[in-house]
């Protein structure tokens, strides 16, 4: 298995990007200057993180790697000392992330650190249900301060206000200062992002881990089974669409919701309509906090929610019409999924040869289900509510640097660093109390122009999977449950790689996340968006997908994604609609075209191209 | 002679008095009936009476037994025969051997007695709605639980056996398997006296085995049993059994019955029955089948479906023959033909998987210092 080492891919810059690297920080690059750090980058496993990025990485949603890069990393090193392990190592090539778990090499250290470990892990275990309800606190605590942000706009004179009660302060300095409370609540919500969930994927991969020993040949997807069917928030927001669909169809309103492609036209058509308004108050009530749902996973500036673009919500709600008016039931099965759930847990337990085992067993499978309910709510507060706010604060940004001709667009401040917005402000607001003209409306415009070009030509490289050496054992929990590594994973990664023509490729191996063998066109959906394309029986093909997808699944027969392990979102719905899927792929949406015939073995991870 | 041989037959078959039946029915045994119709017609009865499907067929018991080899005297000549033998002289065990055998294979049986296997024969071919029905007639032996006893011969499977006469010809030659030389020179030296071993003969339909094999309800190569483990080819399960194929393998998820692993094999040989002349014979499969999938996926599943009945009523992991009948309609043509336990990773003492942390917390620490190794 060969993959390249980082200097040659980064010696091959690509024409017209030279001086990319000042992007992103620089403590992102692979180095040549110094020599240490250097061997170290050679020595090192790097793998393509393409589960939170599919595409390239703008400069400011860089924000989200440094936040998970930082609290991912301290957690694991700093506060509860994973012995064998520290933190995630991270590095930027043409706007892909490459990461890798660093390990603690001295057997000595790593004993040391055990003991840490067992106290403060062991407590987050031992108290975790009054642990996450403190959680859930902090974080709505958290949201609730950043829904409440005020980004200022800068007046041409104060208020009078200002004098009459003293106030001593400027808009300006506001407006710095409310930047920077911005910025770190982001901060602030990652590092609740990790406060349980390594010990939540501990907890998981360990389960795993034991029921394999047990069984050598379980399929991942039958251990995770055993932890499915518990009620999650992350898909509420889906149940509010079945429940707008299902009111619709009560008030005898569905044929307006089905009759336009458009919100705003169902929501005009709505208005003479008898119940009209009281499914537009029901829709209205759904909205707070249910569509504030990233349409892709929530890491990216450009995925709107379900609150930006009503349209999203809207083409669930009208499948699960259609699903109705065909007399298909639209709830989740979720009766059904915990009785199968419940006879493959008492069947596996039944075979398991003596007591001890039964006993571990026991002890990890209820380890994994308490973790299971905040490994997957995380994503609700944080990805999707947080996020979705925070990018609109954003653009609220944007629009003073607008106003005020630092960048052309609001879509332009995704251009800049977090740092170089700060810096811009500083710029506006000076420039603004003097009376003079910004300096940056001459330099911003034109470096955000030569960034977008730069951006186009990433988005045309394809990453390598991964860099460097591959390692023999790997200790850090994320990398093999969530990112897939393993080696046979690799290895399908290194042989796609190795293909020079993707239209030769006919078959792409990836794990198989829940069983069942279908044949079925393809639909290659890169976003949401293309998600309304989607025609009832297509085999969905995408990057990875997310909870807001939830209506494609009720349309599709299958799912392909290039990124995902068996605990990814795919894995688990297909796996309730009892649908095959085939995840961490790697490649499929570069070599899967639309239309084409496909065969998807969810019991193997075989994806058959056929014609 | 008679009474002092009546004393004879209940010691050779404790339990079982001169009323014994000589001849029974499969649904008639069951686990507890191995005195009286040996190991494997006991196991066939009791997997009938569990519901599993069968072929049918009857037992000739070992007191159908007992009495040819005393009525005709053929016990008394055996032990003359015998007298004197030494374990170690293999060229006496031979001869006395091949005298013995062929004394026991040309001897007429009582008239009682043929005329209870005939009817038994009749029986099975009216409900085989067949005439004179294909048999298999295999010894099904009393003494398998015996410590260390080995009684290397009697495990002879005669197949596609036709006519009356023909399976009694070959329940005698079942009867004989007693006596092969290393038969006689095991007993000689383990001081198993001859006249207290007996043994039965199984009678069973022949399956007509478009696809037969073996499977088990365990992962033979890691002991692992949450799957079943199928070896298929096509013809009778000869080929499978005795490794002149390499069969198609499949690993079925035992809880949920999917297939999880298939691996097709290049089959060459297979063996069927030549109907004219009316026995088993080994043939070439055809260029165009050989690297087919020889088992349907439903026959599969049902076929693991039947394993994991079979394993539940045993309570334990079992070793079992089967095959698919072609002359019967799909729903009614998968059978399982033997079923026993396993026995190499059940004599096996398994070390628990856990490494005695009991809490989570212990295993979750213990392994993260392991780490996950890259397979």
């Amino acid at each position: 298995m060969k993959f390249p080492v980082p200097h040659d891919v980064k010696g091959k810059t690509i024409p017209g990007t030279e001086g990319w690297e000042r992007m992103y920080p620089y403590h992102y690059q692979f180095v040549t200057d110094d020599a240490e750090r250097n061997q170290y980058e050679k020595e090192t496993f790097w793998f393509y993180d393409g589960l939170h990025y599919p595409e390239p990485l703008y400069p400011f949603d860089t924000i989200w790697d440094e936040a998970w890069y930082l609290a991912l990393s301290q957690f694991n090193n700093r506060i509860f000392q994973v012995p064998p392990v520290r933190g995630v190592d991270h590095r930027i090539i043409n706007g892909y992330v490459y990461i890798s778990p660093v390990p603690v090499k001295d057997p000595d250290e790593i004993g040391r650190r055990v003991p840490n470990f067992m106290e403060r892990a062991g407590y987050y275990y031992k108290n975790w249900d009054e642990l996450e309800a403190k959680w859930k606190t902090k974080m709505e605590g958290t949201i609730a301060e950043l829904e409440a942000l005020q980004i200022p706009r800068l007046p041409e004179v104060e208020d009078l206000r200002v004098v009459t009660d003293g106030v001593g302060e400027s808009t300006a300095y506001h407006l710095l200062k409310n930047y920077d409370d911005l910025i770190n609540l982001g901060i602030r919500c990652w590092q609740y992002h990790f406060e349980f969930l390594n010990l939540g994927y501990a907890a998981y991969v360990f389960f795993m881990d034991f029921t394999q020993k047990l069984f050598p040949s379980i399929p991942l997807q039958r251990v995770t089974q055993m932890i499915s069917g518990i009620d999650v928030i992350m898909y509420k927001s889906d149940d509010e669409l079945k429940e707008l669909a299902k009111k619709a169809v009560a008030l005898e309103v569905d044929d307006i919701v089905t009759a336009h492609r458009e919100w705003a036209d169902v929501k005009a058509a709505m208005a003479g309509r008898r119940h009209g308004d009281e499914w537009l108050a029901a829709f209205e009530k759904a909205r707070y906090p249910w569509f504030n749902i990233s349409s892709g996973t929530g890491w990216f500036h450009t995925d709107r929610s379900w609150n930006d673009n009503l349209n999203l919500p809207l083409d669930g709600i009208q499948t699960y019409i259609g699903k109705l008016r065909d007399g298909v039931a639209i709830d989740r099965p979720m009766e059904a999924v915990r009785a199968e759930r419940d006879r493959v847990t008492a069947e596996y337990r039944d075979l398991i040869d003596n007591d001890q085992d039964r006993k571990q067993f026991d002890e990890l499978l209820g380890c994994a289900r308490t973790v299971f309910p905040y490994v997957e709510n995380h994503l609700f507060y944080v990805e999707h509510w947080f996020h979705s706010v925070f990018w609109n604060k954003m653009r609220e940004v944007a629009a003073i640097m607008q106003e005020h001709g630092v960048i052309a667009e609001i879509e332009d401040i995704w251009l800049l660093r977090r740092d170089e917005i700060k810096q811009a402000l500083w710029d506006i607001v000076t420039a603004w109390a003097t009376g003079v003209t910004p300096r940056g409306t001459k330099t911003w415009p034109a470096e955000i122009e030569w960034r977008k070009g730069v951006m186009q030509k990433f988005r045309e490289w394809a990453p390598p999977p991964a860099i460097g050496i591959a390692p023999e054992v790997i200790q850090e929990p994320f990398t093999i449950v969530l990112w897939g590594v393993t080696n046979s994973s690799l290895s399908a990664w290194a042989s796609v790689q190795e293909v020079a023509d993707p239209d030769s490729i006919t078959e792409l191996k990836g794990f198989p996340a829940s069983p069942g063998t279908v044949e079925g066109k393809a639909r290659v959906c890169r976003s949401a968006e293309e998600i309304r394309d989607l025609q009832e029986g297509e085999i969905l093909v995408a990057p990875t997908t997310s909870p807001s997808w939830a209506p494609a699944f009720a349309k599709i027969k299958a799912c392909i994604t290039d990124v995902g392990g068996v605990m990814s979102h795919a894995a688990i719905v297909c796996r309730e609609y009892g649908m095959p899927a085939v995840v961490g792929t790697g490649h499929s949406t570069r070599v899967i075209k639309t239309g084409m015939t496909l065969r998807v073995d969810g019991s193997s991870g075989l994806v058959t191209i056929v014609q | 002679m008679g009474s002092a041989l009546m004393a004879e037959e209940v010691r050779l078959a404790p339990g079982i008095d001169s009323r014994a039946p000589k001849v029974c029915m499969f649904e008639d045994c069951n686990k507890d009936s191995v005195p009286l119709v040996g190991g494997k017609c006991s196991s066939l009865g009791e997997l009938i009476n569990a519901g599993v499907r069968v072929p049918p067929g009857f037992a000739v018991t070992t007191a159908g037994y007992a009495q040819f080899m005393h009525e005709g005297g053929i016990q008394a000549e055996v032990n003359a025969l015998l007298e004197g033998l030494d374990h170690d002289d293999m060229d006496k065990l031979e001869a006395a051997s091949s005298a013995i055998r062929e004394m026991i294979e040309s001897r007429p049986i009582s008239i009682e007695l043929e005329d209870l296997i005939a009817e038994a024969y009749r029986k099975l071919s009216v409900r085989c709605y067949l005439p004179a029905a294909p048999v298999a007639v295999r010894s099904s032996a009393t003494a398998e639980d015996l410590p260390g006893a080995s009684f290397a011969g009697q495990q002879d499977t005669y197949l596609w056996i036709r006519g009356v006469d023909e399976v009694i010809r070959h329940v005698r030659r079942c009867f004989s398997s007693l006596y092969t030389a290393r038969a006689i020179a095991y007993r000689i030296r383990m001081g198993f006296p001859h006249e207290q071993v007996a043994i039965s003969v199984g009678v069973q339909k022949m399956a007509n085995a478009y696809t037969a094999g073996v499977m088990f309800t365990l992962h033979p190569s890691t002991g692992d049993r949450s799957v079943i483990v199928i070896d298929s080819n096509f013809g009778f399960g000869e080929s499978v059994v005795s490794g002149e194929v390499t069969p198609d393998n499949f690993v079925v998820n035992k809880v949920t019955l999917d297939i999880i692993e298939r691996t097709i094999s290049t089959k060459e040989i297979c063996y069927t029955a030549d109907l004219k002349l009316q026995r088993s014979v080994a043939m070439e499969v055809p260029a165009e089948r050989q690297n087919i999938q020889s088992l349907i996926d439903d026959e599969i599943t049902e076929l693991a479906w039947m394993a994991k009945k079979i394993e539940k009523h045993y309570g334990r992991p079992m070793d079992i023959e089967w095959a698919i009948d072609k002359n019967l309609p799909v729903g009614g043509n998968v059978f399982v033909l033997q079923a026993r336990p396993e026995t190499i990773w059940s004599n096996r003492q398994k070390a628990p998987a856990t490494t005695g942390a009991t809490s989570a917390m212990d295993y979750i620490v213990s392994n993260l210092l392991v780490g996950k190794r890259l397979a």
